[in-house]
C-alpha cells in the first residue's frame, strides 16, 4: 500500500507545555482517517507541523515517501485548518485564482470546483460578503482545485449552524465515496464514526490508538437491562462469570460482558433464575462512549 | 520569479487602498514634475517659471527631480507595511504556505513586487526628467545629460532599501500601524546615538558613524539640493560647498542594509509558528 504520511517521533513544545509528544503514525493511500482528541490534545499542532507551519521541535516527517521537499508535496495536498483564510476585497473566483497560481496548477478547474460547493452563482462576489458557511465552502473548493491525493479537514464544521454542518459532512462523504484519501480532525465524534475508516486517537500530545475504527477496543458489548426486581439482578450479575461490571442509572442497569453472548441465551438464563425483564438490549459501544472508555482508562492509571 | 510577481501583484492591485497609494507614491510626483515645469501665469499678476531658475537644466536636473519625488516614498511605505500586516491579520499567510508557498518564496514575494516599483517609478523618473531636461537645456547643457545620471541607480536603491526596511519592521510586528511607529522610533533612535557620540567625541566621528545607520544611509545617498540651488545662482557664496555627489560607498551600504532586512526578514519567518 502506498504511503502518503509518515510520522515519526514528532515533538512539538511551547514552552513548558508539550502539544505534541513523540507521535508516530502513517497515512495510507484510499482510506479515510479520523484524528480524535479533546481540545487542546495536539490535533491542529500535528497538522500544522506537516503543513508547513509549525516548526517541530523534535522528530520528522515525510510526504509521499520523502522525495520531495515539503512545499513542493503540499501542492499535492489539499488542507483546511480551522478558519476560512482568504483574500476579503477579493470575489471567490479571484482567490481560487491565486491558490491555482500559488499551486502551480491551470486556472480551469475554478468554475466546476465552485459548482460541486455550491457556490457558482457568487463567484463574483467579494469573500467578506460570505456567511461563514459558504466561506468554509469555498475553503473545501480551494482544497480540491488539484485534485488532491489527500484531503486534510481540521474541524471542518466548527461554529457552523445545523443546515451548514450537513452540507459540509454530505460533500466530505461524496468525496470520500470517490476514493480520495482524508485526513478529518475532530472532536465531534459521530463525524468521524459516520465517515472514517481509521483513526488515531490523541490526548495531551500522546498517541492512544492507532488503527481500524471498529477494532478500536477490543469490546463484546454491554446489556441493558430493566427489571421491576433490580437487587436480584445486581446479585446474578456480580455473581455471573461473563459479566465485567455492572453500572445503574436511574433502575436502567447496564452490564459489560467479557465474552460473546447472545441476548436471547442471556434472557433464557435470567428467566430460569427467575428474574423477569421488562427491557433487553444489547449493544455495542458507540465511537463516543469506546473514546471515553479509552481515555478514561488512562485517566485511571494517572 | 514572474509566478510570484504575478502572485504579488494580484493581492496589490485586487485592494482598492493599495491601488490608490501606489498611484500617489509613483504617478502624482510624475505629474507634479511635469505640471511644475510649465510656465505658470497666475491671473496675469505674475508668472511662475522654474524652468528660468536653470533646476531644469542638465546635470542639475537629476538632483533635483529624484530627491524630491524620493519624498513620496512615504505612501508605498504605507503599502508595504501593510501588505504584511493584512496577511497576517487575514491568516492568508498560512493559507499561502498550507497552499504550498515555501517561507522564503512568500518573502521573495514581497521583495520582487518592491522591486518591481521601484524600477517602474526609476523608469518613469527617468523618462520625464530626460524629456523636461532636453526641453530646458540648451546645447551647452545637454552636453552634460548622462553626467549626474547615477542620482537615477541612488533613487531606485534608496527606495528598494528604504521599503525592505518596511518590510522588515513588518514582519518583525506583525502590524501595519506598529511598523511605521517603529519606523520613527528608529528614526529617533539613530539622532539619539548621534548626539551622544557627537558629545562624547566631536561631531565629525559622530557624522561618520551616523552615516552607516539604515535611515542615515538611505537619506544620505540624495543630499538636499537647496545648497546646490542657491549656489547655481550666486556662485560666490563658496561657504555653502559641499559635497552633493553619489558615492559608490554610499550605495554599497544601503544595499548591505537592503540584504540584511531581507535576510533578517526570512529567518523571523522561518523561526516563528504561524
Amino acid at each position: 500500500m502506498e504511503t502518503i504520511l509518515s510520522i515519526s517521533n514528532l515533538t512539538k513544545k511551547y514552552g513548558n507545555l508539550t502539544a505534541v509528544n513523540n507521535l508516530s503514525f502513517t497515512i495510507q493511500k484510499g482510506n479515510v482517517y479520523g484524528i480524535l482528541g479533546p481540545n487542546g490534545s495536539g490535533k491542529s499542532t500535528t497538522l500544522g507541523v506537516t503543513l508547513n507551519v509549525v516548526n517541530a521541535t523534535s522528530g520528522n516527517f515525510s510526504w509521499f515517501g520523502g522525495d520531495t521537499t515539503t512545499h513542493q508535496a503540499l501542492k499535492r495536498v489539499g488542507a483546511i485548518i480551522e478558519r476560512p483564510n482568504f483574500y476579503p476585497y477579493m470575489s471567490a473566483y479571484k482567490n481560487l485564482k491565486l491558490v491555482c497560481k500559488i499551486k502551480e496548477i491551470s486556472e480551469d478547474k475554478i468554475n466546476e470546483k465552485l459548482e460541486l460547493v455550491g457556490l457558482l452563482d457568487r463567484k463574483d462576489s467579494k469573500f467578506k460578503t460570505f456567511s461563514l458557511g459558504m466561506k468554509q465552502r469555498l475553503a473545501i473548493a480551494s482544497a480540491l482545485l488539484n485534485d488532491p491525493e489527500i484531503l486534510i479537514l481540521d474541524e471542518p464544521t466548527n461554529g457552523l449552524d445545523p443546515q451548514g454542518i450537513h452540507q459540509i459532512r454530505a460533500i466530505i462523504q461524496d468525496i470520500a465515496s470517490q476514493g480520495t484519501t482524508i485526513l478529518l480532525a475532530s472532536h465531534l465524534l459521530d463525524e468521524v464514526e459516520k465517515v472514517c475508516s481509521h483513526v488515531v486517537v490523541l490526548r495531551k500530545g500522546e498517541k492512544l490508538y492507532e488503527g481500524p475504527v471498529d477494532q478500536m477496543i477490543s469490546s463484546n458489548g454491554f446489556f441493558e437491562l430493566k427489571s421491576e426486581n433490580t437487587d436480584d439482578l445486581i446479585n446474578y450479575l456480580e455473581a455471573h462469570p461473563n459479566v465485567k461490571s455492572t453500572k445503574i442509572l436511574e433502575g436502567l442497569v447496564t452490564a459489560f460482558i467479557d465474552q460473546p453472548m447472545s441476548a436471547a441465551a442471556f434472557n433464557k438464563e435470567l428467566l430460569e433464575k427467575g428474574i423477569l425483564l421488562s427491557h433487553l438490549v444489547l449493544r455495542k459501544e458507540s465511537l463516543e462512549e469506546q473514546f471515553l472508555q479509552l481515555t478514561d482508562d488512562l485517566n485511571d492509571a494517572n | 520569479m514572474f509566478r510570484l510577481l504575478s502572485i504579488e501583484l494580484q493581492k496589490l492591485l485586487e485592494n482598492r487602498s493599495s491601488k490608490i497609494l501606489i498611484f500617489f507614491s509613483f504617478i502624482l510626483p510624475f505629474f507634479i514634475i511635469l505640471l511644475s515645469s510649465f510656465k505658470i501665469n497666475f491671473f496675469g499678476l505674475f508668472t511662475i517659471d522654474l524652468g528660468s531658475v536653470g533646476i531644469f537644466d542638465f546635470p542639475y536636473i537629476w538632483h533635483i527631480t529624484t530627491f524630491f519625488t524620493a519624498q513620496f516614498k512615504l505612501f508605498f511605505a504605507i503599502v508595504v507595511v501593510s501588505m504584511i500586516g493584512n496577511e497576517y491579520s487575514n491568516k492568508t499567510i498560512k493559507q499561502n504556505l498550507i497552499d504550498g508557498l515555501s517561507k522564503k518564496e512568500f518573502i521573495l514575494s514581497k521583495f520582487i513586487a518592491i522591486v518591481f516599483f521601484a524600477l517602474v517609478s526609476t523608469l518613469l523618473i527617468g523618462l520625464i526628467t530626460l524629456c523636461i531636461g532636453l526641453y530646458y537645456s540648451g546645447d551647452t547643457e545637454a552636453y552634460y545629460m548622462h553626467s549626474e545620471i547615477i542620482f537615477l541607480l541612488a533613487y531606485f536603491v534608496k527606495l528598494v532599501g528604504f521599503f525592505s526596511l518596511c518590510l522588515f519592521l513588518a514582519v518583525l510586528v506583525k502590524r501595519s500601524a506598529f511598523a511605521l511607529g517603529f519606523m520613527f522610533i528608529l528614526f529617533i533612535l539613530e539622532w539619539i546615538v548621534y548626539a551622544i557620540l557627537a558629545k562624547n567625541y566631536d561631531d565629525d566621528i559622530a557624522t561618520n558613524i551616523q552615516n552607516y545607520f539604515p535611515l542615515k544611509s538611505m537619506w544620505k545617498l540624495i543630499d538636499e539640493p537647496f545648497r546646490r540651488i542657491v549656489l547655481m545662482k550666486s556662485p560666490e557664496k563658496t561657504e555653502l560647498l559641499y559635497d552633493y555627489a553619489v558615492h559608490w560607498n554610499e550605495i554599497g551600504i544601503v544595499v548591505v542594509w537592503t540584504a540584511l532586512f531581507i535576510y533578517g526578514s526570512y529567518k523571523l519567518l522561518q523561526k516563528r509558528d504561524l
